[in-house]
């Protein structure tokens, strides 16, 4: 099941695992290059990239420079629209508001749509503790719960598996959960998703409580805002009595027209179309459509004590588009698993560490999961610069520092018995023995390579200076190698 | 303003949560006060437009954008549509169909053998009936070229959200001279955020399995999009 992940290895001995799942390896390579080439095409449409991608940081900026703000407006809209709103500090207070608030209807079965809000808090596990299913209904998701399994990737989470074990999944499991699966289900993807339709419409149209995240709270209207593809999440925002969103706070906007940016970048970053099939924008609540009653619940978690550092608060930015993953070679060959979190690849790798700390070996390691290659900053919507980032929390895990901890100022210790520079060893060997991937990190890097911050601002600066992020050569060395060392052997001009 | 009560009355856990929240992010800001924010310092430099088209133009890249998602577009006039109505009907094999209060008698009267229900805010349909209801017709609010997008908002012509997400086959009338825009910057300003909104582009679609793509998960498999080069019948 999808949980809170608590208690897993670090990321080198997680990798070390699934890199020799070649399911994994071979689905992820497929998906992350077919996403990959898609994106690049649906971006190029637009001749004025760079200049919404530079809105969309400017926006987000403003926003967290301006948070109390505009979470006080958005909270005034959602009220006078008929909306409540409460707030979450972490994730036992966010799970004990949605279990109260469920309680309180009577139901003890819930629908929900995909959200990593609810992941991070592990809000399925917490809801069985209290005697409340939770069902999940994107097709992904739905794959994930049957399986008693945890997704790996933000946008595609059964990214591992095939359609084989997908069948197999549906014929042993969807009965003991609702409508079973037909008797002679196929492997055809059409098959495998007509099963999903009916067992869960049957879900849909008995269900009168739902879950759901949001992409973006615009505070001066107090709308949300859900893309999706599938209609599950349709579903769920329309035909339950009762809505309940947990959203991170980040995720606010300032104004409507605001909108008009992310909702130009973060499909074509995501799944590399113009626009996702469905979007659904709601508003308090509306009489005679829709749920009657709808609650928001506005979660921190971590995301206050990211804001406070000046270098790291740029994570906040992110809208999920999960571009970052599909660029990132060490990505491609260890999977979502292997970094722990919700929260996978390299937005994974300098969220995960912010929202929980540096303290255990796994988000200790995190900030090592990556060859500083560059290719995320390159992709990433909103340009949050991840490799300086990476720089930083390294800093950080190997040196300690000053750092906040749910709200309070602390100092970060070096992780006790060098742990973060074994943490950082491992990830480094492991890179080094994995050749193919340091070589398409190096490719990737010397394309981007005038994009790198120079010199990383701030206490990561003397760091730098002395130990790591030289600069990129024009040529990796195999390219330089092969291009010296013709097939006579003799060194080219 | 709603600080959590747990329902038996007794202090619930998250008692203070949001004025804890708001301490934190004054202090992670370094300002006590907060200080008023200035909307207009973030750069808006992008386009408003990437295409300038004559209507005509504009209405085939929207035709264009639509069929390259998946929904079959169809062109007619204001008189022919009754016709296509009923013969978009006729091809779906539908009996019964669902208009919101609304669609112009017009648009449908052409369609025989058709069990046609009119969900009113009175009389409306459970989503169990709306299930067994073969399709739907509706107006929209606008289109949006660029991306291929048909945006409803909940207006008489489009009616409650569920009308367009429960039954298979979704008929959608758009008005061409009147209600298709370039790009999403010059949609927002013309939508009225307090409205329930469904912006839609092309039949849902999934890509979970292996990447293939298979339409119609949940909601209408079957889109089919009527562009009306003059002013839609009325009455
Ligand atoms: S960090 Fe950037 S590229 Fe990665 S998921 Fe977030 S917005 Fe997308």
């Amino acid at each position: 099941m999808s949980g809170t992940f608590v208690g897993l290895p670090s990321f080198p001995q997680a990798a070390a695992v699934s890199t020799q799942d070649t399911q994994l390896r071979a689905n992820l390579r497929h998906a992350t290059r077919t996403i990959r080439d898609k994106r690049a095409t649906a971006i190029g449409e637009l001749s004025d990239w760079p200049q919404l991608r530079a809105a969309g940081a400017a926006i987000k900026d403003h926003t967290l420079a301006h948070l109390d703000h505009y979470l006080r407006q958005l909270e005034a809209a959602v009220t006078a629209a008929g909306g409540t709103v409460h707030w979450a500090a972490d994730a036992d207070q966010a799970n004990r508001i949605i279990a109260d608030l469920i309680h309180a209807t009577g139901e003890t079965q819930v629908v929900k749509v995909k959200s990593m809000a609810t992941q991070e808090t592990g809000l399925n596990e917490a809801l069985q503790a209290e005697g409340i299913t939770a069902y999940e209904t994107d097709l992904a998701e739905l794959i994930v719960q049957l399986g008693d399994d945890r997704p790996s990737h933000i946008l595609v989470p059964a990214i591992h598996r095939n359609r084989h074990q997908i069948r197999d999944i549906f014929t042993d499991q969807m009965a003991a959960w609702g409508r079973p699966a037909p008797e002679d289900l196929t492997d055809d993807p059409a098959a495998l998703a007509e099963a999903a339709r009916l067992h869960l419409r049957e879900k849909f149209l008995t269900t009168k409580v739902a879950i759901s995240g949001a992409n973006f709270m615009v505070a001066e209207t107090g709308t949300l805002v859900v893309l999706e593809s599938e209609g599950n999440g349709r579903m769920c925002l329309t035909l339950p009595d009762t809505l309940i969103s947990l959203v991170g706070i980040e995720k606010t906007i300032p104004t409507w027209q605001d909108l008009e940016v992310f909702l130009q970048t973060l499909p074509r970053s995501s799944t590399a179309e113009r626009m996702n099939p469905y979007t659904t924008m709601w508003t308090g609540t509306t009489s005679h459509d829709g749920p009657q009653n709808f609650h928001l619940v506005l979660l921190d978690n971590g995301r206050t004590d990211t804001l406070a550092d000046t270098t790291g608060r740029e994570a906040l930015r992110c809208i999920r588009c999960s571009a970052c993953l599909n660029v990132c070679p060490v990505y491609e060959r260890a999977g979502g698993h292997a970094y722990g979190t919700p929260y996978p690849g390299p937005i994974g790798a300098i969220l995960t560490p912010q929202l929980q700390g540096t303290s255990t070996p796994l988000t200790a390691s995190l900030p090592y999961a990556s060859t500083l290659c560059g290719a995320c900053y390159d992709v990433c919507p909103v340009a949050i610069n991840i490799p300086q980032i990476l720089v930083h929390l390294r800093e950080q895990t190997a040196q300690g520092g000053t750092t906040t901890s749910r709200g309070t100022p602390a100092t970060a210790t070096p992780a006790s018995g060098h742990a973060a520079m074994r943490a950082a060893m491992r990830a480094a060997t492991w890179t080094l023995t994995h050749p193919r991937t340091l070589h398409q990190a190096q490719s990737l890097a010397t394309k981007t390579r005038r994009l790198h911050p120079k010199n990383p601002p701030g206490p990561a600066a003397a760091w730098t200076n002395t130990r790591d992020l030289p600069p990129l050569p024009a040529h990796t060395f195999n390219h330089w190698w092969k291009h010296h060392h013709s097939t006579e052997g003799t060194p080219q001009p | 303003m709603t600080i959590h009560q747990a329902p038996d009355g007794s202090p619930g856990p998250a008692d203070g949560a949001r004025e804890e929240i708001l301490r934190r992010i004054r202090q992670a800001l370094g300002n006590p006060a907060s200080t008023t924010p200035d909307p207009t310092a973030v750069p808006r430099t992008y386009l408003t437009t990437h295409v300038h088209h004559t209507p005509e133009q504009r209405t085939a890249l929207l035709a264009d954008n639509l069929t390259d998602y998946r929904a079959h577009v169809h062109h007619t006039d204001q008189a022919g549509l009754p016709a296509t109505v009923a013969r978009l009907l006729s091809e779906h094999g539908t009996r019964t169909a669902v208009v919101p209060p609304g669609v112009p008698a017009a648009w449908l009267s052409a369609a025989t053998g058709v069990d046609v229900h009119h969900d009113t805010d009175a009389d409306p349909l459970t989503p169990r009936q709306l299930d067994a209801v073969d399709t739907v017709v509706t107006g929209c609010a606008l289109a949006i070229a660029e991306t291929g997008t048909i945006v409803l908002d909940a207006a008489p012509d489009q009616g409650r959200r569920v009308l367009t997400l429960v039954p298979d086959h979704h008929v959608c009338v758009i008005d061409a001279s009147g209600q298709v825009v370039d790009s999403l910057p010059q949609a927002l300003p013309r939508l009225d955020p307090a409205r329930p909104q469904t912006w839609i582009s092309g039949p849902s679609a999934t890509s979970d399995i292996e990447l293939e793509r298979v339409e119609g998960v949940h909601g209408p498999r079957t889109l089919d999009v009527i562009l009306v080069t003059s002013p839609p019948p009325s009455g």
